[in-house]
């Protein structure tokens, strides 16, 4: 079941070396993003929108400009003019436009916690001062929060400009609703009406936090000359940089954007909030100016993940053959748009086979702050609604829920969400890892519950530039400028010895600066084991040919009679036969040829794999309070073939323990003003460590064979399954549905009573 | 606004420091001394990334004011490893591949220390709640678990070999 499809010894790959950077990690020495000082830096603050919806009258910055230790004060009349013009970063792409006006509200607050105004002065202390001395003078606006609210006639509307794109006939009224996308294939409608077996179901889950312990900062320096430095954490210098020169409107080689370590990102840091605010304070006061968040701003000021209202109808025939999908969703993208419908659609089309499907998804602003990536976008609301569904369908067909699923998952040719026939892919053989292993046939105890969910999710590829270089002694420096957020420094060490056939220790890794590598796309989209990878193994292989081939005209021999293996050329024939050089003793002798032995790649595979997952829960629900306790969780996924296995297991256990939280306690709560009540770890509550159990995995290998180590993407997937392998589990322990997340306790409860 | 002279210890060596009378502890560290690997998550005492030892008592240093440092013992995770020699639990983290980002690392690092210290053979439940004020987004906990529990196993058969060598 888990061999791969070329069985092959590897030596490295597949093992579990100590990571590169790993003694920075755990000595305190590592610098990330609040970490860093510049000489001369002046410290920056931000004021921040009390109101949810509101028009800006006047903004007086006099009182602040005086205070002493005050150098520059700024508005968005300090930015340059914004047109409106959609630039790609990430998995998501946004309005430039957009952008600028998160960074800095222009005319209009759109939620409580948009930024205003901004001070940089001589000390944090003076900065916060200062910001306390700018008077705003607001019109306050109704404001409207749910999406439901958000679409109702009469409804407060954010955008006076926006027109629902993609309805028809074209609507001639604005609205919050921006952009519906649809998928359909067959006559759903008719499908369903003939089904034996229907289920249908309304489920809704609230904006939640990617929850990243590093709160966002940045050091910015822009020179008169109209060059710029920053130092920032984020997951993808080159899309930092291009965003802040686009918003700015600067030359992009005109800024140059140095990585630091960075403290969790889970998509959350692949946008700009502080770096224009920061470039134009230091431009102002000439000097370099850091801005840090506090905890409260990264709630209230940065992109949570969207909540969401699905709408779901199932239907099968007596046999449990899906024929018939109806999903109608509503994102709550916040105050702009672009929250991750496309992929929402996706989802609920790309893990089974359905002939007749209409899957259709709105955009849908309002007053809270502009939602953003997080770890498998758009998916995980979507997958909650689809596979509690399925769990409904296999309790009424009294089928085993792995089989049902098995019936209809989705296999190789099979269509995948945009018709596409599926490759490589590996659902079929998750579901069985599943079901075979002892968890599922365990028994349960009192008030447990077993639950199972599936998931699909389409990865990316995209552009990555890798250098390998080889020094005289031969020791191995790879060069990339993906940020490493979860190990990858070690996996493309793995990747680069495996290659070259050399120790893993004589392969180090660093993560250039945007001016000291070709662009990369950000480490995101769970592209970076695969492309990255990719490039650092072809420039690996690169640097391989050239070695043989030097090592051949040392030999006197042609290149075919020159093999490669334990990191040295062996001479197959001439006068030298049996003779061998070590990739040392060939780069010593660089002199003697071209010069240094080195490769920069610069690639763009959009050969990537989707990854499919499958999930176990056992939950305990404590009749007296409601409170449910995980008691054992199993991840199953499909990842083509795992590099590193430490790193490849820890993202199947961080994200079912993400998708855990937002299954149990997580929830960003509304005052009536629209103000987020629980801006703090203490009542915005993640897991901690008691609240678990082990996360067992189950690593399958169904390797991509457009990879040459067979990688497929496996960050995001795992986020996809535990929302509804957490309802599903609760629903076996207590005969229940709950379609309303979090199950917190008081839900939970107050659903036991109202069965009792 | 004058500022409050501090004589304390960090790590052993003796120290001083000028700081406001409000100015936390952990911003005296990072900011004044220099010491940036506690780090600050929250800011109030949830998430456990800035903890550090005081007097042996394990506390969130950004709920400690630096004047509270007088006279007092400070030990960060700059003082974990002697020398160049890692410390078990940072040595355990790195080969049970207990970290991912690395930023709540030397909190955890710190906090599992001081549980080895007190309890040198913690049960797993133990292990979770003593380690339940640190808060980790990236692993799902379950390395970091194993990692504590292989030091202080680690950490004791040392203790008995030395205890036979002796």
């Amino acid at each position: 079941m888990n061999a791969p499809v070329t069985p092959k010894a590897f030596k490295v790959v597949g093992t579990r070396p100590v990571r590169p950077d790993g003694v920075d990690k755990v000595t305190g020495k590592a610098i990330y993003g609040p970490d860093f000082v510049a000489p001369g830096m002046i410290h920056g603050a931000i004021l921040r929108s009390p109101h949810a919806h509101a028009k800006i009258l006047s903004i007086n910055t006099k009182k602040a400009e005086a205070l002493a230790g005050v150098k520059a004060v700024i508005t968005s009349a300090d930015f340059p003019g914004q047109e409106s013009k959609v630039l790609a970063g990430g998995e998501t792409s946004s309005n430039q436009r957009d952008i600028a006006q998160i960074c800095m509200a222009d005319g209009k607050v759109l939620y409580a916690g948009h930024a205003v105004a901004a001070v940089a002065a001589t000390s944090e202390a003076i900065a916060r001062a200062a910001v306390a001395l700018i008077e705003v003078t607001y019109e306050v606006l109704p404001h409207v929060i749910e999406v439901e609210e958000a679409i109702a006639p009469g409804a407060p509307l954010l955008h006076a400009d926006m027109y629902t794109k993609g309805v028809e006939p074209a609507s001639d009224q604005p609205s919050n609703a921006a952009m519906c996308f649809t998928l359909a294939r067959g006559d759903a409608d008719a499908a369903l009406a003939r089904a034996a077996i229907t289920v249908t179901g309304r489920y809704k889950t609230p904006p939640v936090h990617q929850g990243y312990i590093e709160p966002h900062a940045c050091v910015a320096s822009w020179n008169a000359d109209g060059q710029g430095q920053m130092w920032v954490s984020s997951q993808g210098a080159f899309d930092i940089r291009n965003t802040t020169a686009a918003v700015l409107h600067m030359p992009i080689a005109d800024l140059r954007v140095m990585p630091l370590e960075i403290g969790g990102g889970f998509g959350g840091k692949t946008t700009i909030y502080l770096e224009p605010v920061a470039m134009l304070l230091s431009r102002k006061a000439g000097r370099p100016v850091r801005i840090a968040m506090n905890r409260q701003e990264v709630f209230c000021g940065t992109g949570p993940a969207p909540g969401s209202v699905a709408d779901v109808t199932l239907g099968s025939d007596a046999d449990g053959n899906f024929v018939g999908l109806k999903v109608e969703f509503w994102s709550q993208a916040g105050a702009f748009p672009g929250s991750g419908v496309h992929s929402g659609v996706m989802t609920a089309l790309g893990a089974y086979t359905v002939a007749n499907a209409h899957v259709r998804g709105w955009d849908v602003v309002s007053n809270i702050p502009a939602t953003k990536a997080y770890r498998a976008p758009g998916a995980p609301q979507i997958a909650f609604a689809l596979e509690s569904a399925i769990d409904d369908l296999a309790v009424k067909l009294g089928m085993d829920a792995i089989d049902l699923r098995l019936k209809n998952a989705v296999r190789p040719g099979d269509p995948g969400p945009m018709r596409l026939p599926h490759g490589a892919i590996g659902y079929v053989e998750c579901l069985e890892a599943a079901k075979a292993h002892p968890h599922w046939s365990a028994p349960l105890g009192a008030n447990q519950g077993r639950g199972v969910a599936g998931a699909f999710w389409g990865n990316y590829g995209g552009p990555s530039t890798a250098a390998v270089s080889l020094s005289s002694d031969g020791s191995v420096q790879v060069t990339t400028g993906n940020p490493d957020i979860g190990g990858s420094r070690a996996s493309m060490a793995i990747m680069a010895a495996e290659t070259l056939d050399v120790p893993y220790e004589s392969v180090r890794v660093a993560i250039a600066d945007t001016a000291s590598i070709g662009y990369s796309m950000l480490t995101g989209g769970s592209r970076v084991t695969f492309a990255t990878g990719k490039a650092v193994v072809e420039a690996a292989q690169n640097v391989r040919e050239t070695l043989v081939s030097r090592a051949a005209s040392l030999f006197g021999v042609d290149t075919a009679e020159v093999e490669w293996h334990g990191g040295a050329a062996h001479c197959l024939s001439g006068e030298r036969k049996g003779e061998s050089l070590s990739i040392g003793a060939i780069a010593a002798k660089a002199g003697q040829f071209s010069g240094t032995i080195t490769s920069e790649v610069s690639i763009n595979p959009l050969d990537y794999l989707p990854g499919f997952a499958v999930h176990i829960c056992d939950s305990e629900v404590d009749p007296e309070t409601g409170h449910v306790r995980i008691v054992r969780y199993t991840a199953v996924q499909d990842v083509g073939r795992a590099i590193h296995l430490d790193y490849v297991e820890g993202q199947l256990q961080g994200g079912a323990v993400q998708g855990i939280g937002w299954a149990l306690n997580e929830a960003y709560v509304f005052d009536a003003e629209g103000r987020m009540e629980n801006p703090g770890f203490l009542d915005y509550r993640m897991p901690v460590a008691s609240d678990l159990p082990m996360i067992d995995t189950v690593l399958v290998e169904v390797p991509n064979p457009a990879h040459p180590y067979g990688v497929k993407g496996v960050g995001e997937a795992p986020i996809v399954p535990p929302l509804a392998a957490v309802a599903n589990s609760v629903r076996h322990a207590t005969g229940i549905r709950m379609r309303e997340l979090p199950l917190s306790p008081d839900k939970v409860y107050a659903a036991l009573r109202a069965a009792d | 606004m004058s500022k409050i002279a501090v004589t304390t210890s960090i790590n052993g060596d003796p120290a001083e420091f000028l700081c406001d009378a409000g100015e936390t502890l952990l911003d005296a560290l990072r900011v004044t001394m220099g010491l940036t690997g506690a780090k600050e998550g929250c800011g109030s005492g949830d998430c456990g990334a800035c903890t550090v030892m005081m007097d042996g008592e394990m506390v969130c240093s950004c709920l400690v004011l630096a004047p509270e440092a007088e006279g007092k013992s400070i030990a960060t995770i700059e003082g974990v490893a002697e020398g160049s020699v890692l410390h078990p639990v940072q040595r355990k983290f790195l080969e049970h591949g207990a970290l991912q980002c690395g930023f709540c690392t030397p909190g955890f690092i710190v906090a599992a220390k001081a549980l080895i210290e007190k309890n040198p053979d913690p049960s797993e439940s133990e292990i979770r709640y003593w380690l339940a004020g640190n808060l980790c987004r990236c692993t799902g906990y379950d390395k970091i678990v194993r990692a504590v529990a292989d030091a202080a196993a680690e950490m004791r058969q040392d203790q008995n070999s030395q205890r036979t060598a002796a």
